[in-house]
């Protein structure tokens, strides 16, 4: 990946009558992971929508690579991943299933490269599994699987380390310092810190 | 310089205050229009040969019946503009068109069937005009309940902005039903480029009206704007100044 | 488009075979809608009138009101579970376009409800008086009828995602729409019923189905991303 680069300007978004962001100003650059911190309802969530495109932003500009994100939404959203709260797997589906589907929207996968990802998120054990029979920890697990699988620069996460154990916290710090040496970029709205590396590391702390 | 007074018309301040001005020249106007037509129609035209006196609510069924088109019309296109360029003063405009255009189109039944009874024998019959008229009623009503279930105003904006934009189709429905069915409902009197079926002594009289009502409409929008612009706007600076706490 | 990208054809078939599954992994789901049907059916012979001769008349209405509102019930669901767990969300960060995903989930939707409701509709019919050799047509004209309703029902649930209640809303917002399929599509089944050709009737609920799965996909695509914002 050649380096990219994310950056935003004088972000601003008001929620009814709440104005969540005043005039945010970011830059990520290729290797670098950016952490937002901020207390709930500070607007890390809201951040990181309104850095996609799924909440309207009503001033400021993000540009992706110096190209505003307006002129190629689907470019943008071709180049990023988003992972919010609540992992989007589908209770009825094996991880399997659902991450063919998830990633198949966007390139061919093959089952071999779907297991592989499993595998490296420690979920190869129950990937075969419906989702519903399996514990909050493990369906993190495999939606991380899913983030490899998306092999984009750009990762979006809200809180990745959520009901996950020490081990699991491990595991997304070294999936994300693995991403940041390829190349990528990370935006991550955490709680604490993820561990990576000082030299990679930028922060943000929104105000209420 | 066209540009820059279409951009004033966004500015909510400018259309509070535009409002304000405009809408006691509109009242005024439309009420002497209105007891004008009233005069004219009910007293100085002459009774129609085939149906008597009880033709003469057409000069409260006419208007009314094509303002509830109109005013459709106008609430789609204010939603569209505010929903394509997300200008808050063209939703406010919409919303504030909904009751009004719900309640002329309620007139506009009613005085239909009044109308009704004694043309064709019955208060209602399941004609297409008549049918695609309580349709817009309906989509008029449907429109006020989906944004009345939305605490956020601005996704009530933009919802009901879609529904009234997919609605529209209902419009071109309920003014060709006449020509494209075999509708009891008799077809148009007025033309705006052949000739007029109507007789001048009744003419006028419905002018009146139908220009009456369209300036009453736009006295009770008006208002109406105002207070959906201070809705919108609660928070902003320019509000300390024109409303007296 | 961004080269690479999963051509909008297949991920549409890929978003179809994503529903079909689900709801072949819950069967019990698919026959709410049609066990409605049936009872909605039912209760006309009850309250109008035992006489064949009787319903044989009013078969159609009968057919095409319960179709209608077993429709309007199963459209409450056509997005709520993919609202509820992030996947309409991600459906919106795909770089693909929301318009064709929409396309085939509500495709998906008309196969799994529209379909049974077209299978069943003779059957119910038969109970109504109408004789056996107008299946064929009770079957056409009401699987056209309820595809065209499965698209134009998906406005209304894409406007109505989130709201309490929302499905008595959505139910309002539609019937106004909806009101032209039930006038062409019963009519199209009187005739069917009567043996006589229903090609006229057909023929504008044919473009009614083709305005609707042209157009409103986009409509549904737009309510879905304000629902997102």
């Amino acid at each position: 990946m050649s380096a990219s680069i994310l950056r935003a300007e004088n972000l601003h978004l008001w929620r009814s009558e709440r104005h969540v962001l005043k005039g945010v100003e970011l830059t990520v650059r290729g290797g670098e992971l950016l952490q937002l911190t901020g207390v709930n309802g500070a607007g890390k969530t809201t951040l990181l929508r309104a850095l996609c495109g799924l909440n309207h932003l009503e001033e400021g500009r993000v540009y992706w690579n110096d190209q505003d994100v307006r002129a190629d939404r689907a470019g943008f959203h071709a180049a990023l991943v988003y992972l919010g709260h609540e992992p989007p797997l589908k209770p009825d589906l094996s991880g399997v299933e659902n991450l063919r589907f998830w990633t198949g929207m966007r390139r061919r996968v093959t089952r071999a490269a779907i297991d592989e990802a499993l595998r490296s998120t420690g979920a190869g054990g129950f990937g075969t599994r419906p989702v519903r029979t399996l514990s909050a920890g493990q369906r993190r697990r495999v939606a991380l699987a899913g983030l490899l699988l998306a092999a984009v620069p750009l990762w979006l996460l809200d809180e990745p380390t959520t009901n996950l154990d020490t081990e699991g916290q491990h595991l997304v710090a070294t999936l994300v310092d693995a991403h940041l040496q390829a190349g990528g970029l990370a935006i991550a709205a955490v709680h604490h810190g993820l561990g990576i590396e000082p030299a990679r590391l930028r922060e943000l702390n929104l105000l209420a | 310089m066209t540009w820059t007074w279409f951009h004033r018309l966004g500015s909510p301040p400018y259309i509070y205050r535009l409002a304000g001005r405009l809408t006691p020249w509109f009242g005024w106007i439309a009420a002497v229009l209105l007891l004008g037509a009233l005069f004219d129609g009910l007293v100085l035209a002459p009774p129609d040969y085939q149906q008597g006196d009880g033709f003469r609510i057409i000069y409260v069924h006419v208007p009314t019946a094509w303002l509830s088109l109109m005013i459709y019309t106008w609430m789609a296109v204010a939603a569209a503009v505010g929903l394509i360029w997300r200008i808050k003063v063209a939703h406010a405009a919409a919303a504030a068109c909904a009751p009004i255009g719900a309640s002329f189109t309620a007139v506009a039944l009613v005085t239909g069937m009044l109308f009704g009874k004694p043309m064709w024998g019955a208060y209602w019959v399941w004609d297409p005009r008549l049918t695609s008229e309580l349709l817009l009623l309906f989509l008029y009503l449907g429109y006020m309940g989906l944004r009345a279930s939305f605490d956020d105003l601005q996704r009530a904006d933009r919802a009901s902005a879609v529904l009234a934009i997919v609605g529209i189709v209902n419009v071109p429905i309920v003014h060709f039903s006449v020509i494209w069915w075999n509708s009891l409902h008799q077809g148009s009197s007025l033309s705006l480029t052949g000739k007029d079926t109507i007789a001048t002594p009744m003419l006028i009289p419905l002018l009146l009206s139908m220009l009456g009502f369209t300036l009453y409409f736009l006295a009770v929008v008006l208002v109406r704007l105002r207070g959906e612009v201070l809705r919108r706007e609660r928070a902003a600076s320019w509000i300390g100044e024109v409303v007296a706490p | 488009m961004p080269e690479g990208l999963t051509p909008p054809l297949t991920a549409a078939r890929l978003v179809i075979t994503r529903d079909l599954t689900l709801a072949f992994r819950r069967p019990e789901q698919l026959l709410h809608p049609l066990a409605f049907f049936v009872m909605v059916t039912t209760l006309f012979p009850l309250s109008v009138s035992p006489e064949l001769s009787q319903l044989r008349a009013i078969a159609p209405g009968v057919l095409w009101v319960a179709a209608l509102l077993a429709a309007l019930l199963a459209l409450e669901f056509l997005f709520r579970d993919d609202a509820q767990d992030g996947t309409l969300e991600q459906y919106a960060l795909s770089g693909q376009s929301l318009t064709w995903l929409l396309l085939g989930k509500t495709g998906a939707h008309w196969l799994l409800t529209g379909v049974p409701l077209s299978l069943m509709a003779p059957l119910m019919g038969y109970t109504l008086g109408v004789p056996a050799a107008a299946s064929a047509g009770i079957m056409v004209t009401v699987a056209l009828g309820s595809l065209a309703l499965s698209f134009i029902g998906s406005i209304g649930a894409a406007l109505t995602l989130g709201v309490r209640r929302g499905g008595v809303l959505l139910s309002i917002l539609i019937l106004p729409l909806a009101v032209p399929i039930l006038i062409f599509g019963s009519r199209a089944t009187e005739l069917a019923i009567r043996g006589e050709a229903y090609v006229a009737p057909m023929e504008l609920l044919g473009a009614i189905v083709v305005l609707s799965f042209t157009l409103a996909p986009l409509a549904a695509a737009a309510a879905v991303r304000i629902s997102l914002e």
